[in-house]
């Protein structure tokens, strides 16, 4: 059957038709979709969960092979950091059945704090590695995936990036095979499964060994394919950008890699024999290109195209003009000067937020702020300009203490959301409590996983979807029996509140917790009846402006004692959340009248 | 067949999405090779939201390149104006003429382009600009949440589709409590479309 499917669709499709029973992992945009389909289109057929973090998930997924079980885990490129501990000890142990490791790369920082190319992991850690170009290969090489996890006895990573994981193409599908029920006992084999060092310098020769014979099943899989063209120019490339590359040399033959890694050394000598120019085109790291050297080959690859950014069409042509690879055809469209000076449109706080207030206070109180990762990282735009550093997930709770180790004059914050404290940011509150820190953890409980796509996580009652009840893990008890002596929970829709628990916080001597508690709008989905500016109140101050919501706009109206504009409210915008009636000085915004409904819904 | 190149545009939060995934459906459904590129990153909501949408025979990159693009649906005049590089002398534009000032603006940072520029420019760019205030249209239908469904429909009466094909496709992506209101925005939307083209 034909089905238009997106690629992490397509993982889904795969998971199922391979015989996925397990799946693990843990949300992280472009990759969160894979396990929400999952949930959502085979949840008969297979489990799966949003796990704590990706090293959980990771154990999880080994565990579950071991015993037996078709398994996949999924992450984001930067969870890998957090995964590969466990995918390290996976390698080596292989399992008793097929297991597959997604990982979503983000090359043009759609949604990432780095440009890091997962392919290095492959490397790293000498595991086979495939990479589809669009959702057909994503369904077919999750079961390709678990053949060679099966065949070779070891875990398999498929490599996606955004453009695979976010695009959409039709996909052929086919039928799930046979999986048994039952599993039996947990093999009790422990110079398989142990990795303590004497077992563990035996699975090394075999790691060894098996990436060699991998290799050599490589030089003939038909994952790997030759397109003869004109012999001009040979490419060597893979995944998405090899589509790139048939609109941009439609002459040249081309060897795309399905497995990247280990690569097919015998095929790419010969194919590199027959041309007159090797290139190899792979967006960020020269990661093929290296070895490709290393084989005694001359190729042009990252003399010609950068190592940043995506190789869109574009950018894969004008750099290919420049290098001297394609003739410059003159009708290469450039990037548009009107275009470039018009206002930017980031992403902002939605209206009817419950970041807002604490944004708005932390500008107020200019308290030095480490931030983490989530929505709230929108705090360190205009007109906040209140979150002063990120860098991963958990780290706010650690470098908080940083600042506090280095006795900077000023009393400090950090800011976590709620999914991220349940993913790592205990050990670090642990570590404060322990080693006697100051500071302010601000835990921003919005009861879901928000930016990428409202997952659940160990403080809601449901998993994956709505209707699999789980067991809700309460923070203030949790945190308190972690030893902070000094926690409060606030109403984040209430301004006041918020800014008496930071100050009450902030005087305390030791770490404190301050929770803001507050549903993201996504959570109940039933905005409220707009707020509306009285222009007869209003001064043009624009302090209304400060909780930076896109719901409140310049009006056309001028007020004459200072010649500024008066503000407004978008109705079809408004959630009726009336943070910025709590911040207006002269009271104009007012409450919608009694019985009105919501135009945003 | 000639390839279809399309671009959707708009603000998060206002359904640019879904609609491209009704338009990459109906491509498919209509019998070409079909294939979509969306950019979600972070904007959850209130970011710019790209979506690229190319039907034919053989679809290779799942995005158009520079002044490829034949049609531009836009949900809001300032996203429209952002993607002139990828229309060319032949393209046609249909844009929602409501304007959704970015926070920049409130914020003192920067203005909103005069509705005139606007057209101007684009008038100058491409063949066919249509545009009409599809937000006031989809609350006078009775939720300001169908202006994607309308603009599609709109689309709708350019592209050489059966009305069939694109009624069976938006069934598929919508709830079907609200598949009646979806289909009256499709036909509203096509219905102005007639009336102007």
């Amino acid at each position: 059957m034909k089905k238009i499917l997106s690629g992490n669709e397509a993982f889904a499709r795969g998971a199922y038709e391979a015989g996925i029973q397990v799946v693990t992992g843990y949300p992280g945009t472009p990759s969160s979709e894979i396990i929400a389909t999952i949930g959502k289109e085979y949840g008969e057929d297979i489990y799966c969960e949003w796990s704590t973090n990706e090293k959980v998930a990771m154990d999880a997924a080994a565990g579950s092979a071991y015993s037996g079980r078709r398994t996949m885990v999924t992450t984001k490129q930067v969870g890998m950091n957090v995964l590969s501990d466990s995918l390290l000890y996976a390698v080596y142990t292989g399992a008793e059945a097929g297991l597959v490791v997604v990982t979503a790369d983000d090359p043009g920082l759609f949604s990432s704090q780095n440009e890091q190319d997962n392919r290095w992991y492959s490397r790293l850690a000498k595991i086979p590695t495939l990479e589809p170009q669009d959702s057909q290969e994503a369904k077919d090489f999750v079961v390709k995936g678990i053949e060679i996890s099966e065949k070779f006895d070891t875990p398999v990573l498929i490599r996606s990036v955004m453009r695979v994981s976010h695009s959409k193409s039709i996909v052929e599908t086919g039928e799930r095979p046979e999986v048994p029920k039952e599993v039996g006992k947990f093999p009790r084999d422990i110079s398989k499964y142990n990795c303590t060092a004497m077992y563990a310098k035996k699975m090394h020769a075999k790691v060894e060994q098996r990436i060699l014979d991998i290799q050599e099943w490589a030089n003939t899989s038909d994952l790997n394919k030759i397109e003869w063209n004109q012999k001009d120019i040979g490419i060597i490339t893979s995944g998405v950008v090899y589509t790139y590359v048939k609109e941009i040399f439609p002459q040249a033959s081309i060897l795309k890699l399905g497995m990247i890694n280990p690569i097919p050394d015998k095929l790419i000598k010969d194919f590199a024999s027959k041309v007159d120019t090797l290139v190899v085109i792979e967006e960020l790291d020269p990661i093929l290109e290296e070895q490709i050297k290393s084989l005694g080959l001359e190729v042009h690859g990252k003399d010609v195209f950068s190592p940043c950014y995506e190789l869109l069409p574009d950018r894969m042509k004008k750099s290919a003009v420049e290098g001297g690879l394609l003739k410059d055809d003159g009708k290469a469209v450039e990037q548009n000067e009107l275009v470039a000076a018009l206002p930017t449109r980031s992403p902002v706080f939605c209206p009817g937020c419950p970041h807002r207030s604490s944004f708005y206070v932390m500008n107020q109180l200019k308290v030095p702020v480490a931030g983490d990762i989530g929505c709230y990282n929108l705090g360190s735009m205009p007109p906040f300009n209140a979150q002063h550093t990120m860098g991963a997930m958990g780290a706010s709770i650690g470098v908080l203490h940083g600042m506090s180790l280095a006795k900077i004059p000023e009393n400090r914050v950090c800011t976590i959301g709620d999914s991220t404290f349940f993913h790592s940011g205990m050990p670090p509150l642990v570590n404060m409590v322990h080693n006697g820190s100051r500071g302010v953890v601000v835990i921003m409980d919005n009861s879901t996983t928000a930016m990428t796509g409202h997952q659940d996580h160990p403080g809601m009652e449901w998993q994956v979807t709505k209707e699999r009840p789980a067991r809700k893990i309460e923070i203030e008890p949790l945190v308190r029996a972690m030893g902070v002596k000094k926690v409060k929970t606030v109403n984040a829709f209430n301004v006041k509140e918020v800014k008496r628990g930071f100050e009450e916080c902030l005087e305390f001597d030791g770490p404190s917790v301050l929770i803001t508690k507050g549903e993201c709008i996504f959570v109940s989905r039933k905005p409220k009846p707009a707020f509306t500016v009285n222009p007869d109140k209003c001064i043009a101050c624009h302090t209304c402006f400060r909780v930076g919501c896109p719901a409140v706009v310049l009006s056309d109206e001028k007020y004459e004692k200072n010649g500024r504009l008066k503000s407004s409210i978008d109705p079809t915008l408004c959630n009726g959340c009336s943070v910025c009636s709590q911040v207006c000085p002269v009271g104009a915004i007012e409450p919608p009248e009694a019985g009105k409904e919501s135009l945003a819904e | 067949m000639k390839d279809v190149n399309i671009l959707v545009v708009g603000v998060g939060g206002q359904g640019t999405v879904l609609a491209g995934d009704i338009l990459a459906e109906v491509g498919m459904l209509a019998g070409f090779d079909s294939k979509k590129s969306d950019i979600l990153g972070l904007a959850i909501r209130g970011g710019s939201v790209v979506s690229h949408i190319r039907w034919g025979d053989k679809v290779n990159a799942p995005m158009s390149m520079r002044g490829k693009v034949d049609y531009l649906l836009a949900f809001e005049p300032l996203e429209a104006l952002r993607q002139l590089e990828y229309l060319n002398e032949k393209s046609t534009v249909v844009y929602n003429e409501y304007k959704i000032p970015p926070v920049t603006v409130s914020s003192g940072l920067a203005d909103y382009p005069e509705e005139a520029l606007i057209q101007k420019a684009l008038n100058e760019a491409v063949e066919k600009v249509y545009r009409f205030n599809a937000t006031e249209k989809a609350l006078g239908i009775g939720a300001v949440k169908t202006v994607n469904v309308i603009l599609i429909g709109a689309l709708s009466a350019l592209l050489d589709v059966d009305v069939a094909v694109w009624e069976e496709a938006v069934k598929k992506f919508v709830p079907a409590k609200y598949s009646d209101l979806n289909l009256k925005a499709l036909h509203t939307g096509r219905d102005l479309m007639e009336a102007m083209k």
